[in-house]
């Protein structure tokens, strides 16, 4: 049915771009976690286990996956509480200004990441507006310490940056609710709340999945936040990978600890699509 | 001007009543001050085309509007300070609303279970409505996986089985094909019967609301043109809009002076009031002359420009010696043609008012 | 509409307050990059615009910028010319492996961005390619084709097959009826991608961080500079590319409303986020 010059044409460059580019890559990640360094700084093509092994032997790798985890559930968890109330105020209460209101929070999307990071480096740290604030009217005599390098600050910094990822597919499930069925609960004599309870959140769960996944997977894999803001105690599993690939110089290891997160990020995918699809109703 | 039935229904309690309510939607007026009242037990069908405002009032008994003027009152107290969720009324809508996720039984089970009545009166009263409405055998099916019609039983049986006082259906058939919505139309009629509430019908469907309806409010661009018993607009219209507007006519354009009309060429008695008139004539009302003259019909003649086969009856389109084109509906012919003589009763010729004159 | 519910007042209040939190930093960011006294330090005092003359004549930081705006345009180029085809191909066409590169193409969108840029290190080590400008355009274009595929691909789903269809009976081959009439349809979609390709690669960092050579794009710049010590000529930078951003967004739902009357709630990123979370 396509003239085969055609179909060829459109296939074929992205097809051997994404395998040149991806695929290759990823298999290269792939090869590399079952290599080794050598104390010389040279890769040994030496395929064994050693660093898998390494990985569960070594108790660090698997605490700061854990921390990890931690940050990223709370990052999920507020990302969700700020950004379903939001999402729920545009879609049903805010008439008019909808569209205005919706512009509004895709803004701090559209800028930079490092930017608004910074920019809660300059809040949270002793020096920083908040601290000096607080001595300023008085509320307290020394700075808080805990604001800046610590898990508070990075997760604080993580929800500032994915709420509104976790806001937009809650948004555009709750508009795809049609608005006759909430009336239809009001009809059949439901108040409000219970509309919301037993129509709009039901049908409101798989963008919550969406927006639950984002914010938890992009939380996971961060590595600025905690490197500007995390100090010691906010270490990620990221910040690990990054450094092995820099001064602590283990290519292989770094590769192995990638991969790992990779299956991890794809099988939360998986399975939150799957539970998606088990609440979708349209 | 009455006849028996609206004598019979004067009787009746009034249920609603709807006093000069008027709506706005920003610069635009969708209800002129409409004053309505429905009764208690009776089939009232709001018919108009789109636009006409029928929708709109209809949301307003509901509660998903407010209007700008007027009061809605029901069985003795006001109704409009009142939310949806209040109001001893339900609403069938157009696109049924059933919600998704639910089981047909859940949904049909919702306003009862959100009223906090006891489970198992409500197992007991949903048992019921399903039977009502024959969709017992779907209970544990979810809306996506039950055809429209089914659909429509479903949201109807949601709707009745919180026993409201007034039952509101928003053109609920519209969707259907032909044949399913002859069939339901029966089905609902009869229905109503059954259950005794009042139903208040919103369609566009003239035939429909003559099938249906104890009484049809006519509405027009916000203002009701009519309300009368299906019977009683059909032969005596009040107004040009609602006598073409429900079935087909002739309208006839001419004067009156002393209880004599004339227009286009014909003359006859009337009672119309002297000056400007306009006259509905219904198409089978309009017969070819037999030749025994004699009696005091109005006799005119006209040549055949089309004849359309209509099963029963055939449809001609006729003109006259003045250049006025009448349709006239004809016992079955075979095939007619060239100039004939037509009559009509006097008496068929009603004076309506013009719709003109209300924009 | 319904009726209005009765709690809309908290509600309104909470929104307001998550809007707050959502522009409290860049707030204070623009705030102090007038501040006479720093960084940091209430209340901010000894209004000054020193810190932007300071980045006026700040060379290196102005090549960052063009190194950055050079890959940008880079990346949206390869990301348009391979994310047009593949989406073409994966909505019309069947080949095999569809499914695995539907997928393969969205990993980078939804993989922590490091692994994609070590990966890609990995990659240019083994061919023996020295680190630049160059590799991280390679990087940037290749994790920023799934946005262009999924966008596009979004626009071809709205597309009335029939315009196509229509062409192709009147005489028209494919080629030209792509040039002719599928592709003046996707203006919007492609222009809406090409925005948020290219504001995604100006702001990249994770990718980058691995593929870096001699020259920085800004966002690596800004980094390094952070490493050294914290100054409101950051502010003042980070100041100009809010601006920038704001210009963008606001070009880009001018565009939108012009052409389609109400601009769509499915906005690229959105398109985008959703088909991350199918995968």
């Amino acid at each position: 049915m396509f003239s085969r010059a055609y179909k060829a044409a459109i296939t074929l460059p992205p097809l051997l771009w994404v395998a040149v580019f991806l695929l290759v890559p990823y298999a290269l990640l792939l090869c590399y976690s079952f290599w080794t360094v050598s104390p010389a700084q040279t890769i040994i093509h030496h395929w064994n286990l050693g660093n898998y092994r390494e990985l569960l032997r070594v108790h660090v790798y698997f605490e700061t996956l854990l921390r990890s985890m931690w940050i990223a559930a709370r990052v999920m968890l507020f990302a969700l509480l700020l950004g379903y109330p939001l999402a729920y105020y545009l879609s049903f209460h805010a008439g008019a200004r909808k569209d205005l209101l919706y512009q509004l929070v895709i803004i701090p999307l559209w800028v930079s990441y490092l930017v608004r990071a910074y920019a809660w480096k300059t809040i949270l740290g002793s020096d920083g507006v908040l601290n000096t604030l607080l001595q300023y009217v008085h509320l307290t005599r020394h700075p808080v310490e805990f604001l800046l390098y610590s898990p508070f600050a990075v997760v604080l910094t993580l929800t500032h940056i994915y709420t509104p990822f976790a806001f937009l597919p809650i948004y555009a499930s709750l508009e795809h609710i049609p608005r006759n069925l909430v009336e239809a609960s009001h009809d059949l004599g439901a108040s409000p709340l219970q509309t919301f309870w037993r129509v709009i959140l039901p049908l409101s769960i798989p963008g919550v999945l969406a927006g639950a996944t984002f914010a938890f997977v992009l939380s996971l894999g961060d590595f600025l936040a905690p490197l500007l803001l995390g100090g010691p105690s906010g270490i990620m599993i990221s910040n690990i990978v990054v450094s092995l690939f820099g001064a602590a110089y283990n290519w292989p290891l770094g590769a192995a600890i990638s991969l790992c997160m990779l299956l991890l990020v794809v099988g939360l995918l998986f399975l939150s699509e799957r539970l998606e699809k088990k609440w979708s109703y349209s | 001007m009455n006849s028996p039935a609206t004598d019979a229904r004067a009787a009746a309690a009034i249920l609603l009543s709807i006093r000069q309510v008027a709506k706005s939607f920003g610069k635009l007026p969708v209800l002129r001050a409409i004053s309505l009242h429905v009764d208690e037990g009776e089939f009232l069908t709001i018919l108009g085309e789109s636009g006409s405002g029928k929708t709109t009032l209809l949301r307003l008994i509901a509660g998903f509007e407010h209007a700008d003027s007027g009061e809605i009152w029901m069985a003795g107290e006001r109704l409009d300070p009142l939310p949806p969720y209040r109001r001893r009324v339900n609403t069938v809508f157009q696109s049924y609303a059933l919600f998704p996720h639910l089981s047909v039984r859940d949904n049909v089970a919702y306003g009862l279970r959100v009223q906090k009545v006891a489970a198992s009166d409500v197992e007991k009263r949903v048992d019921e409505a399903l039977a009502m409405v024959k969709m017992t055998a779907f209970a544990a099916s979810k809306p996506a996986k039950i055809s429209g019609g089914q659909q429509q039983r479903v949201a109807l049986a949601r709707a009745l089985v919180n026993r409201p006082r007034l039952l509101l259906l928003d053109e609920p058939l519209s969707a259907l094909d032909a044949n399913l919505r002859r069939q339901m139309q029966l089905e609902l009629k009869s229905l109503q019967r059954e259950v005794g509430i009042s139903f208040v019908f919103v369609t566009h469907d003239q035939e429909e609301a003559m099938v249906m309806s104890d009484r049809i409010a006519l509405l027009r661009n916000g203002s009701l043109e009519q309300v009368a018993s299906p019977r009683d607009i059909y032969s005596r219209p009040a107004t040009s809009y609602a006598a073409q507007f429900i079935g087909h006519t002739n309208l006839l354009r001419g004067r009156a002076e002393h209880g004599r009309a004339r227009c286009h060429g014909l003359e006859f008695p009337t009672t119309a009031a002297s000056g400007p008139a306009i006259f509905s004539l219904r198409p089978e009302h309009i017969r070819l002359a037999d030749s025994a003259a004699g009696n005091d019909a109005v006799r005119f003649c006209a040549s055949i420009l089309t004849q359309s086969f209509h099963g029963a009856t055939d449809l001609l389109q006729v003109e006259c010696a003045e250049g006025l084109k009448l349709t006239v509906r004809v016992p079955s012919h075979g095939p007619l043609t060239g100039q004939h003589n037509f009559e009509f009763s006097a008496a068929h010729a009603i004076p309506v008012r013009d719709s003109e004159e209300r924009t | 509409m319904s009726a209005p519910a009765r709690n809309p007042r908290w509600l309104a209040l909470y929104a307001a307050v998550v809007f707050a939190f959502l522009y409290l930093p860049i707030v204070v960011l623009i705030v102090y990059s007038f501040n006479g006294g720093g960084v940091g330090g209430f209340p901010p005092h000894d209004f000054t615009i020193n810190w932007y003359r300071m980045l006026l004549g700040d060379g290196s930081m102005w090549d960052s910028v063009l190194n950055s705006l050079m890959v940008a345009c880079a990346a949206m180029a390869i990301s348009l010319l391979l994310g047009i085809p593949a989406a073409l191909a994966l909505d019309r066409a069947s080949f095999p492996g569809k499914t695995a590169f539907r997928r393969l193409v969205l990993l980078p969108l939804i993989l922590p961005g490091i692994i994609t840029g070590l990966s890609l290190l990995m990659l240019f080590v083994g061919m023996g390619l020295h680190l630049s400008l160059l590799t991280i355009t390679l990087g940037h274009g290749t994790a920023l084709i799934s946005v262009a595929t999924t966008d596009i691909f979004a626009g071809l789903q709205k597309l009335d097959r029939a315009q196509e269809e229509a062409s192709l009976d009147l005489g028209a081959n494919y080629w030209q009826t792509f040039w002719h009439i599928t592709l003046p349809n996707l203006r919007l979609p492609i222009i809406g991608a090409a925005l948020l390709i290219f504001t995604l690669s100006m702001d990249e960092i994770a990718v980058s961080f691995f593929l870096i050579g001699r020259d920085n794009t800004l966002p690596l710049e800004i980094w390094s500079r952070l490493r050294r010590g914290m100054t409101p000529e950051i502010n003042a930078i980070s100041a100009v590319i809010f601006v920038f951003s704001l210009v963008g967004i606001v070009l880009w739902y001018r565009l939108r409303t012009r052409a389609q009357g109400q601009p769509e709630l499915g906005s690229e990123l959105l398109e985008t986020a959703a088909a991350a979370t199918e995968l």
